[in-house]
């Protein structure tokens, strides 16, 4: 039996479809990512999976409990992180904790080996209210909060988005320190570079899985000719890059542009033009596609 | 017009014994695309208000698009364009209507307000879409349009926050292009992010660590400073240093 | 492992929730003694102080009587003597609220009234009515005292039982309970409940393994308490500063209080369930339950005067129900007993609302 298998999901609101037919399976154990834009649909089918929704079409199980037949059996093993950090912003760390843990019927105590990786980093502000805690702290605190019952399957919706990328690499460590103790994990995260992280990742867009893969065979399977393309002027290249013969596709991508290039594509040939439209130290060299190089072109099939 | 656009010195700001931002100075030129990064909590926030007029440093001197940040926050106000990533538009307006209004809080007049909002339509490509529900847009379209309108009264200078949180990558670029485009034809971009690959965009790039910019450069520079291959290692070796916050 | 969902932290959570927010705290323990202070002295519709003028062409010695008797009343000011011209000037400039014109031929006229035969009226109110309340209750004030000595003589007769000086506190202090425990366990609980779901604190609380109603049981219970402290305050103030009497004994006051309150935490409970935002809640409380509640309770307006359309409208308002029946207890001192019919339309009031409230309670977001 898998942690979670999803089968033929399909969610509408109104004549809005935020989920279309998705199938999927987590293993135990697993670290799974959800990776996609805002309008992916990965806040509904959090909140199909942890019981908060009944679906309009297909079926999903949680440890083998059914979402809608057995939700009250799912909501004893599932820790679920919301999007927005639910927190009591005007209780402490502590009491936000105290609360989170009554709720679940234990005490802080009986889980402290759990989360006291997570906790003993905002432990010496544990008198603080959650509403003065900076983002990587609410952070910390929502994940010892949705930690507290010893959950088998964690759900954790966008837990990175508008943390900083130091606290966001450190939520990562602790996430594969929880995946050591046998914890399922579902994730979502919009951060493409955040994918590498995961054991599987789905890709998803607008409802839809683009592609379902573990992050090296992604990368790996994707089959077009790929080169990074430098120069003075970056914008002026990227216009005259689309204008060069054999290039597919141009887009920015961090210090460089990529091109996605056909047959036609000659990198000497894209220098002598390039150069002639006035931008100078022209590069070119072929790219390690990327997650983001794979998104950005299942997005466009 | 060759004075920077952004020019401030030992900017300063205090919240009772905490000092959010401490002492930074720095300019901008005109038509450059400045990245301001920093960890949570570094005082980016607090420097971005003092900068578009929202909040008077405690101590410190500098001008903003020409105006003294310590005595003229209203005249910055009008100079300079603002886009957040909360604040967008108003969904139950029209593209057209939010553009009128947005034009009109510049004290723009009629007739400027509507060839220039034309102008910009026709800049995105945007005319047919006039008449529809600023709600009903995807929301790389929305964003699009509330950068758009955030130099609806042609500022020298743009303010972004974190402009591109949760789009999609295609969309993401997108905007950049735009963000590239306006820089083009000489408007200043100053912006906020937590994409490390958009800090590469940049064409400086500053880094805030517990209140103070720590380091300010070109993306090429800052990688051959700290012997980094990526900006988001400078950013973790910079941030990592961190004794606020976390 | 043994489950065990301690309440009383769910309790203490929302304790320090209402701690933590001091002002809403103070405002809500104060909103009663201010509505209080308010209307027993400020807005007051009661006869005191009233200024009466006399025009009295003639000052025999009946006509003297009289004025005496006016000016030894504590609720009236004899401010003096006046002529004809002067009446208009002095209702105007407000410097008397009354004026009593007797007729030139008083003392015939009372003689002749003696004898039993019909006369022309032998006496003239006339009031400052811009203020309706103050005028019919020192109107009717007047001709009672004005009149006394002649009641054998008189053609009716009028006692005004319980409250005979008209005074508001009596009127109003039944009116206020029933405002303010609305107020405070409708209003305050829909509106924390519904924080939860904006925050989104919400949707935690429903994947937990605890029933949410659990847990929104355990909200209501501060407001219980601060709705008890406010019961206290306005009890105090009622029986020492504005004088109410509570003949009908405090444990009948006390125990409609507490039936009332649970109605409204029923209430405030089905407000919180259908609305999706703080704003909703707000307006729900203060556009449905609020204002026809002082509509249509009898507290502003007497539901004698509601149009024959309306006048169903009354029987569904709880605070109605309350409020008479703190009235008969509270001023007319009647026992519990003669409020069966008002008790038993609280109860059930309390469970309809419960009821339905717990039914359309949803532990899914939709």
């Amino acid at each position: 039996m898998a942690a979670i298998e999803v089968h033929n999901l399909c969610k509408r609101y109104g004549k809005v479809t935020a989920l279309d037919h998705l199938s999927f399976t987590v293993e135990k154990g697993e670290l799974f990512g959800l990776i996609g834009p805002d309008g992916a649909g990965k806040t509904t089918l959090f909140r199909l999976l942890a019981t908060l929704l009944n679906p309009d079409e297909g079926s999903a199980t949680v440890e083998g409990f059914d979402i809608v037949g057995d939700y009250r059996e799912i909501r004893e093993i599932v820790g679920y992180m919301p999007g927005r950090f639910s927190l009591y912003q005007d209780l402490s760390v502590e009491e936000n904790l105290d609360f989170f843990a009554a709720l679940f019927g234990t005490r802080v105590a009986d889980a402290y080996e759990l989360i006291e990786p997570v906790y003993k980093q905002i432990e010496p502000f544990k008198t603080r209210r959650a509403g003065k805690l900076s983002g990587g702290m609410k952070q910390k605190l929502a994940l010892s909060c949705a930690l507290i019952h010893r959950p088998k399957v964690l759900f954790l919706d966008e837990p990175t988005t508008g943390v900083d990328a130091v606290s966001r690499s450190e939520f990562w460590d602790m996430l594969s320190d929880l995946k050591q103790r046998g914890i399922t994990i579902l994730v979502s995260t919009p951060y493409m570079d955040e994918a590498s992280r995961c054991d599987r990742v789905a890709l998803c867009n607008e409802g839809r899985i683009l592609t379902i893969d573990t992050p090296c065979h992604i990368v790996e399977n994707f089959d077009k000719r790929l080169y990074a393309v430098s120069g003075d002027n970056m914008f002026t290249l990227l216009n005259v890059s689309r204008a060069v013969s054999g290039v597919v596709e141009c887009y920015p991508f961090g210090s460089a542009h990529h091109i996605v290039a056909d047959a036609a594509f000659n990198e000497n040939e894209f220098i002598a033009q390039a150069t002639l439209a006035g931008v100078r130290n022209v590069d070119v060299y072929p790219a390690e596609p990327t997650i983001e190089d794979v998104f950005i072109n299942l997005m466009k099939q | 017009m060759n004075d920077p656009i952004i020019s401030v010195r030992k900017l300063t700001k205090r919240f009772g014994d905490f000092t959010a931002v401490n002492a930074i100075s720095f300019d901008v030129e005109r038509g450059e695309i400045f990245g301001f990064l920093g960890a949570n909590g570094a005082g980016k926030t607090t420097a971005m208000r003092m900068l578009c007029g929202l909040s008077f440093p405690t101590s410190g001197s500098g001008r903003v698009a020409g105006f003294d940040v310590m005595r003229e926050g209203e005249k910055i106000k009008r100079h300079i364009g603002y886009m957040s990533q909360r604040f967008s538009l108003y969904n139950d307006l029209t593209v057209w209507e939010n553009m009128q209004f947005f034009a009109g809080i510049y004290g723009m007049s009629q007739r400027e307000s509507i060839a220039r909002s034309n102008e910009l339509l026709q800049r995105l490509n945007f005319a047919a879409e006039k008449d529809t529900l600023v709600g009903s847009l995807p929301l790389g379209w929305k964003q699009k349009l509330s950068f758009v309108i955030a130099t609806i009264h042609n500022p020298g200078i743009v303010f972004l926050d974190e402009p591109t949180g949760g789009v999609d990558p295609i969309t993401r670029r997108q905007f950049w292009e735009l963000i590239y485009e306006a820089a083009d034809s000489g408007t200043t971009i100053f912006v906020t992010t937590h994409y490390m690959d958009e800090a590469e965009y940049c064409s400086r790039v500053s880094i805030m660590v517990d209140g103070e910019v720590r380091a300010l450069d070109t993306p090429a520079n800052l990688k051959k400073q700290f012997a980094a291959e990526t900006m988001d290692e400078v950013f973790r070796t910079l941030a990592r240093g961190a004794k606020r916050g976390e | 492992m043994k489950k065990q969902h301690n309440f009383l932290s769910f309790v203490k959570k929302e304790t320090l929730h209402i701690l933590r927010d001091v002002r809403t705290m103070m405002i809500v323990l104060l909103i009663p003694v201010v509505l209080m202070i308010l209307f027993g002295f400020a807005i007051s519709t009661e006869v005191n102080n009233l200024n009466i003028a006399v025009v009295a062409p003639t000052r025999t010695d009946g006509v003297r009587q009289s004025i005496e008797r006016l000016a030894n009343n504590p609720y009236f000011t004899f401010v003096g003597y006046i002529n004809d011209e002067q009446i208009d000037p002095m209702l105007r400039s407000a410097k008397a609220d009354a004026v009593v014109v007797f007729d030139s031929d008083y003392e015939r006229l009372m003689a002749m009234r003696a004898e039993g035969m019909d006369t022309k009226p032998v006496m003239q109110f006339i009031f400052d009515a811009s203020n309706t309340n103050v005028a019919s209750a020192g109107a009717a004030y007047l001709q009672n005292v004005m009149t006394t000595d002649h009641s054998s003589q008189q053609l009716f007769e009028m006692h005004l039982l319980y409250n005979p000086q008209m005074k508001s506190a009596y009127n109003f202090v039944p009116g206020i309970m029933g405002l303010i425990f609305i107020l405070i366990c409708a209003m305050m609980t829909s509106v924390s409940i519904v924080r939860e779901k904006e925050m989104g604190t919400m949707e935690v609380l429903l994947v937990s393994p605890v029933r949410p109603i659990k847990i929104i049981l355990a909200k209501m219970i501060p407001y219980f308490v601060i709705s008890c402290i406010n019961l206290t305050t306005i009890l105090l103030i009622a029986r020492y500063i504005l004088d109410v009497p509570m003949s009908g004994g405090v444990g009948s006051i006390i125990f409609l209080s507490l039936l009332y309150l649970l109605l409204a935490l029923a209430l405030g409970l089905l407000v919180s369930v259908i609305s999706s935002s703080q704003v909703m809640a707000l307006l729900l409380s203060a556009m449905v339950m609020m204002l026809p509640m002082m509509m249509l309770s009898g507290m502003v307006f007497p539901l004698e005067n509601l149009p024959k359309v309306l006048s169903p409208l009354p029987y569904i308002v709880p605070a109605r129900w309350y409020i008479e029946a703190i009235r008969k207890v509270m001023i007319m001192g009647l026992p519990l007993t003669a409020v069966l019919k008002e008790i038993s339309i609280l109860c059930l009031m309390t469970v309809v609302l419960l009821g339905v409230s717990l039914k359309k309670f949803n532990d899914k977001l939709e």
